[in-house]
């Protein structure tokens, strides 16, 4: 879960980390009153989950109230990169001599964690790093120690702050590290990290990645989540407790398992190109033990999508034995009843599949066809959701 | 021969009394593997009850710790199915046995305690083999299943399998029922694991029965492409491919919690550039991955 600038700039604080004054706003009244409240030059900046804010004329300085409430009737409403401007935070304005980039995030192909530092900030860090990669000090961080003051040291060192910084700059390493590892994220990005004319190191920018798989020990990250923003079918998956992906197609999707659904989707898109370019419509992965009520609550997500055409089922009977999976089909059907009113095209393969087979023949529900295999069922369900 | 599991192998279950612990420990004994014992630290001293594979009733004993199982029984395999919250305590304590081979099946685990009992695992020198978490497991078809695989889908045969999906091991197993496999490995898709696929092919080009390699992967990480990196390197024996993922977006997690494009890292198409540049044939479709492994393997003359 990625977070907010403010939601990462409140837990720089609640870390210690030397961060500037702040208050979120929805309306340029409460822009205005922040403003007032903060007093002096402040930064209006438009709270998205994207990169280039500043380019896309969603971070502005205003030397007064005035200023801001108009900064924000600017910034609200504002279209970047697809995400709509919802909320900014009012910042206090900085004197800044200096711009650095610090960051420690998760590294898959180490299986380890890294730290990048630099001493030239303000660059998106993908530009830097294929630009300027001589500037960009990278140092693996040992998942069993952290970064203690000796290690933030030699980080510091490796990236060349100079010496008369290093301890300080140290000291905010080893601070936003606690974040890191505190608060199970992936990633903590200072960009910039400044050094302001009274010298001060303060975190004016932070990005911070959450791990999902973590929120069982942390209570606090759930209130982090942005229901507002959620697709109201995901926010309603998520409450089932079902693995669902809105996408942008018309042929609704259910499998059991991660690698089952991906392939699943690929294959209906490739049966899609000779049936009018019909797409998939979702992930949805109902998991090993495919119920009656999961499998009723999967097809129920599904057939509240208003783009889906047809709907895709496709399990591969594993622990779960296709006669259960084919029992769960008859049963969501029955529970469904006239809600269910889109053409299903199930496949099933594995164990018990000629039981499986037998349940849903028998039942003979008018919506349900049935595929000989994953190829076969993911062209007639594009076929059908074009002809619908 | 198969890799890193054969039937000599005695298999204790981390979590044994639990309730997918139990269900998996029948299922494992059904398949005919030696399970022979199980850890629960407050059940220590207790003994479970199932049945073997010809029906026989077994009574497993309960230890209180991995070493003390490893002694008693003489095991070298471990499986855990352990709640995510004390997954790494567990790993903990059967990376300080020295277990030679651990499973770890949990789902859920935070990314962090992986990477923690990794380093740890680094540091006491690498004598446990991890595979996984959020994986399936391991079965050398015909020999012994350590893991959730369903045992009957096919027996043995000159096929090795390595694959970070689950239910996408079984369909390439069903697609190929008929060839069999050396052993089939589900790595997990976790953003950090313990066996990877560069470990396994190396252990499949090292096996004489394994005669062609099928390698699936997913959207995610660049795991795939140093594969195609040691392929080109170090694999003389024929690799088909299989990469899942082509249509999701940019930004979303697909199911795992490693299969998510993070901006151009991660697709499925730079993947299968990857493998196809080194000469790894990869299907559209699992079908078609099937086919072309049928083609390769034909090609053998075998």
């Amino acid at each position: 879960m990625d977070l907010y600038e403010y939601q990462a700039r409140d837990l720089f604080e609640k870390y210690g980390v030397p961060v500037l004054p702040g208050i979120v706003a929805d309306t340029p009244e409460e822009v205005r009153a922040a403003a007032e409240k903060l007093g002096g030059v402040v930064v209006v900046k438009a709270q998205v989950k994207t990169g280039g804010r500043g380019k896309a004329g969603g971070v502005k300085v205003a030397k007064n109230p005035d200023e801001a409430e108009a900064a924000a009737r600017d910034i609200l409403g504002l279209d970047i990169k697809g995400h709509v401007v919802k909320r900014v935070m009012v910042a206090g304005g900085a004197r800044i001599a200096q711009e650095f980039y610090f960051s420690v995030l998760l590294d898959r192909a180490n299986r380890s964690y890294l730290s990048l530092t630099s001493v030239e900030g303000g660059m998106e860090i993908e530009q830097l790093a294929v630009e300027k990669p001589e500037a960009l000090a990278r140092v693996e961080v040992d998942p069993g120690t952290g970064i203690t003051p000796e290690k933030a040291r030699e980080i510091a060192k490796a990236a060349n702050f100079p010496a008369e910084l290093v301890d300080k700059v140290a000291d905010v390493f080893v601070k936003l590290y606690d974040v890191y590892k505190s608060e199970d994220a992936t990633l903590v990005e200072v960009n910039p990290l400044i050094l302001d004319e009274d010298g001060n190191i303060i975190a004016l920018d932070g990005k911070v990645s959450l791990d999902e798989n973590a929120g069982f020990r942390h209570a606090n990250h759930a209130l982090l989540e942005d229901k507002a923003a959620a697709d109201p079918l995901e926010a309603k998956a998520k409450e089932l407790d079902l693995n669902y992906v809105k996408l942008d197609g018309e042929v609704g999707i259910i499998g059991n398992g991660a690698g089952l659904v991906m392939s699943t989707l690929d294959v209906v898109a490739y049966a899609g190109e000779n049936h009018g370019n019909v797409k998939p419509a979702n992930f949805l992965d109902i998991g090993g033990g495919a119920s009656a009520e999961v499998m009723a609550n999967g097809l129920s997500i599904i057939l509240g999508d208003p783009q889906v055409r047809a709907v895709f089922v496709n399990v591969f009977g594993g622990i779960t034995a296709c006669d259960q999976v084919a029992k769960g089909i008859v049963g969501a059907l029955a529970e469904l009843g006239s809600a269910a009113n889109k053409p299903l095209v199930v496949r099933l393969d594995g164990n018990n599949v000629v039981e499986g087979r037998r349940i849903l023949e028998e039942a003979a529900h008018p919506l349900v066809t049935l595929a000989d295999n994953m190829d076969q069922g993911a062209d007639k369900a594009a076929e059908l959701a074009n002809a619908a | 021969m198969t890799i890193f599991l054969n039937k000599a192998s005695k298999v204790i279950v981390q979590g044994i009394t639990g309730g997918e612990g139990s269900k998996h420990t029948a299922r494992m004994l059904a398949a005919g593997t030696q399970v022979v014992g199980g850890v629960n630290a407050r059940k220590a001293g207790t003994t479970v009850l199932h049945d073997d594979t010809d029906g026989n009733p077994v009574e497993l004993p309960v230890f209180a710790s991995v070493s003390e199982a490893i002694e008693q029984t003489g095991a070298d395999v471990s499986i855990a199915f352990v709640p995510p919250a004390y997954t790494k305590d567990a790993v903990l304590e059967a990376i300080d046995a020295e277990i030679p081979l651990l499973v770890i099946i949990t789902e859920g685990v935070p990314v962090q305690d992986s990477a923690e009992f990794w380093a740890y695992a680094k540091e006491q020198g690498g004598k446990t083999r991890i595979i996984g978490p959020n994986c399936p497991g391991i079965i050398s078809p015909g020999e012994s299943l350590v893991g959730i695989t369903p045992a009957n889908i096919t027996g043995k045969g000159p096929i090795g399998l390595v694959s970070k999906s689950g239910t996408l091991t079984y369909q390439m197993m069903y697609e190929l029922r008929d060839l069999g496999f050396s052993t089939a490995i589900g790595i997990g898709g976790d953003p950090v694991i313990g066996t990877t696929h560069i470990d396994a092919l190396a252990a499949f080009e090292a096996d004489p029965e394994t005669k062609a390699i099928v390698m699936i992967g997913e959207i995610g990480g660049d795991a795939e492409e140093r594969a195609a990196d040691f392929i080109k390197a170090n694999v003389t024996k024929p690799v088909v491919g299989y990469v899942a993922g082509f249509t999701a977006p940019e930004g979303k997690t697909m199911g795992h919690a490693g299969a998510i494009v993070s901006g151009s890292a991660g697709t499925a198409q730079a993947k299968k550039e990857a493998l196809e540049a080194v000469g790894v044939k990869v299907g559209k479709t699992p079908s078609e991955t099937a086919k072309l492994l049928r083609e390769v393997y034909a090609a053998l003359g075998a």
